[in-house]
């Protein structure tokens, strides 16, 4: 049932057994989840299949009512998307999640300003804005994003430009995953080309990324593999190279079993 | 990503250097801050004097103090109508206590300021734990401490003891006199234009208003900023009405009924948006000014005090229209 992972057996992140119940709604019966470093792992499934109710639990927007969590091996609780984010754990929102009337560098950095050394900053919270110019520099030059200019502010910007912000500001963040929630789902052809692009970019970096898409052709161009989520189970786990898209449907949907 | 934004720098053609200009912030409000000066200055030669100037950042400074406060809790997308009456509530307390109760006046004083910044946190609670709108909440608060105002005076307080009067005293300067409170104000605007640029907190502020849910997304703590921001602008409510003691010399349980609109005015003016997000405090000092050149302006000639009312309306439907047109681009 599992392609095999031949190169690195460890997992970086890794889920045992996640049970989630809404009511009388099961919407995780005992998941099980592996991403390995540097891969880009694709989660699918039909509505209803738990996909976002996992997420989430990975990210700790929820937690689960029972199952494990583990991360470079070690168990890890979350209370609290910010729980996740400082264990390195970055998520980039379908929804364009940027401060439009906010220049481009001071958004890579909302949340988490650098501030001046000294008394300056710990007691009277100034920025230090010239660090943060220029760590977004070198940063969006290293992911390979064009811009004009670090201050422009992001709502001159085009839609995919705007969600490359938000992706490079988790690549910039993320110590251990990044999780891409529909990260393409707002955006025209075009504009999704400029953030495929860019998650290219950011894998080359050596950071594993989890994909959560509804878009099967964007999902075999994209991913090592495939994780198919249907009624609260993981029922496969897939490569891209070994499956057809309408093999994938078809287990997604339960029209194939594979074991 | 080879698109590069469209956004080009200005050219050197006139006109679009004029309209760069005028859309830039604090300078369109500035222009008329100088043409309502020299309308006013045509009318009567008298409103150029320096001792008229004077007077004029006499009368502004106290809703120039409000409209700090206003301007913070409009960045975050809010409104507070509550904000003379609360004062007001903060003014007789202050002066009734030390007045009427022989409270020390220094710790009276610090009771109007609690009680302001008290309505502060009790606005911030209602909006951020209950999701109540900023403007039924306000307009809520405006009533009780109204309300209240009345309940524990409807006499004016006189003979206020000499601390409580010292944003009164003069200064001489340049060969006129200002008062400490005309000056003063001055030093709180440039204090908060720079922590609103230059501190993590200032810059939380703008990101609350311009995309909440972003905000809260990206770890911006977003329900501490907004209780933080209704409580500091409490705080310049409380100096708003020190000042305006110090300068009629007593406690006026009818002072601050229109001073709502007039904070809102001076900020609305100063080009910052309603919707949260976008302006500056300068653009509010000279909106500020500008309500109070007409103020003045309308006094000095002679025009009767309802069409003071009645011009701050239009003027404040103006500037919200003009925001409404910007903000389409904008976004």
């Amino acid at each position: 049932m599992m392609a095999e992972q031949n190169n690195n057996p460890q997992p970086i992140f890794e889920a045992r057994r996640l049970v989630k119940h809404y009511g009388q709604v099961i919407a995780l019966d005992g998941t099980d989840f592996e991403l390995y470093p540097g891969e880009i792992l694709a989660v699918i499934g039909d509505n209803g299949a738990g996909k976002s109710t996992l997420i989430k639990a990975l990210s700790g927007a929820i937690q689960p009512d029972s199952g494990e969590i583990f991360l470079n091996g070690e168990r890890i609780h979350f209370h609290g998307p910010s729980d996740s984010r400082r264990h390195g754990i970055e998520t980039v929102y379908q929804t364009l999640a940027v401060a439009p009337s906010m220049n481009i560098y001071e958004n890579l950095f909302l949340g988490r300003e650098v501030r001046r050394p000294g008394v300056l900053g710990s007691v009277f919270g100034l920025l230090d804005k010239k660090r943060m110019l220029q760590e977004s520099t070198t940063h969006m030059q290293h992911l390979k994003f064009a811009i004009q200019s670090m201050t422009q502010p992001v709502s001159t910007l085009s839609g995919g430009q705007r969600q490359g912000v938000a992706v490079a500001r988790s690549a910039a963040f993320a110590k251990n995953v990044i999780i891409m929630d529909e990260p393409t789902a707002a955006l025209g052809v075009k504009e999704s080309g400029m953030v495929i692009e860019l998650i290219h970019n950011v894998r080359a970096r050596g950071l594993p990324v989890i994909l959560i898409s509804h878009n099967m052709p964007q999902v075999w161009e994209l991913a090592d593999r495939i994780h198919i989520q249907r009624l609260g189970k993981r029922v496969a786990v897939i490569k891209p190279s070994d499956y057809t898209m309408s093999d994938g449907v078809a287990i997604m949907t339960g029209a194939k079993n594979i074991d | 990503m080879t698109n590069t934004p469209k956004e080009k720098p200005a050219s050197n053609s006139l006109v679009k250097w004029l309209l760069n200009v005028i859309s830039t912030p604090s300078i369109g409000p500035f222009l008329a801050l100088l043409i309502s000066g020299g309308f006013f200055y045509t009318q009567n030669e008298r409103f150029i004097q320096p001792q008229n100037l004077s007077l004029i950042l006499q009368q502004t400074s106290w809703i120039a103090a409000l409209a700090i406060g206003q301007t913070l809790v409009i960045l975050t997308a809010g409104i507070d109508l509550s904000n003379g009456l609360v004062m007001a509530l903060g003014t007789v307390i202050m002066t009734k206590m030390a007045v009427v109760n022989g409270v020390d006046p220094v710790i009276a004083i610090g009771m109007g300021f609690l009680v302001i910044m008290a309505f502060g946190l009790l606005n911030g609670l209602l909006v951020t734990q209950l999701k109540l709108p900023p403007f039924i909440v306000t307009l809520g608060t405006l009533n009780i401490a109204f309300a209240l105002t009345r309940i524990y005076t409807t006499a004016t307080i006189n003979g206020l003891p000499p601390i409580q009067r010292i944003f009164g005293e003069r200064v001489d300067l340049f060969g006129t006199s200002f008062t400490y409170g005309s000056l003063f104000v001055f030093v709180l605007y440039i204090v908060m234009w720079f922590v609103l640029r230059e501190t993590a907190f200032g810059r939380h502020i703008y990101a609350v208003g311009d995309d909440r849910e972003a905000a809260r997304l990206m770890g911006v703590p977003v329900n501490r900023v907004l209780i933080q921001v209704y409580v500091l602008a409490g705080f310049f409510y409380a100096i708003g009405g020190w000042l305006l003691i110090g300068r009629i010399g007593s406690g006026d349980p009818n002072a601050g009924q229109t001073a709502n609109l007039d904070s809102i005015t001076a900020v609305v003016i100063g080009g910052t948006s309603l919707f949260g997000g976008r302006g500056n405090l300068l653009g509010t000092l000279v909106g500020a000014l500008i309500v109070g050149v007409f103020i003045n302006g309308l006094q000095i000639t002679g025009v009767d005090p309802l069409y003071q009312r009645l011009i701050t309306g239009v003027l404040v439907i103006l500037a919200v229209t003009l925001d409404q047109v910007v903000s389409k681009k904008a976004r």
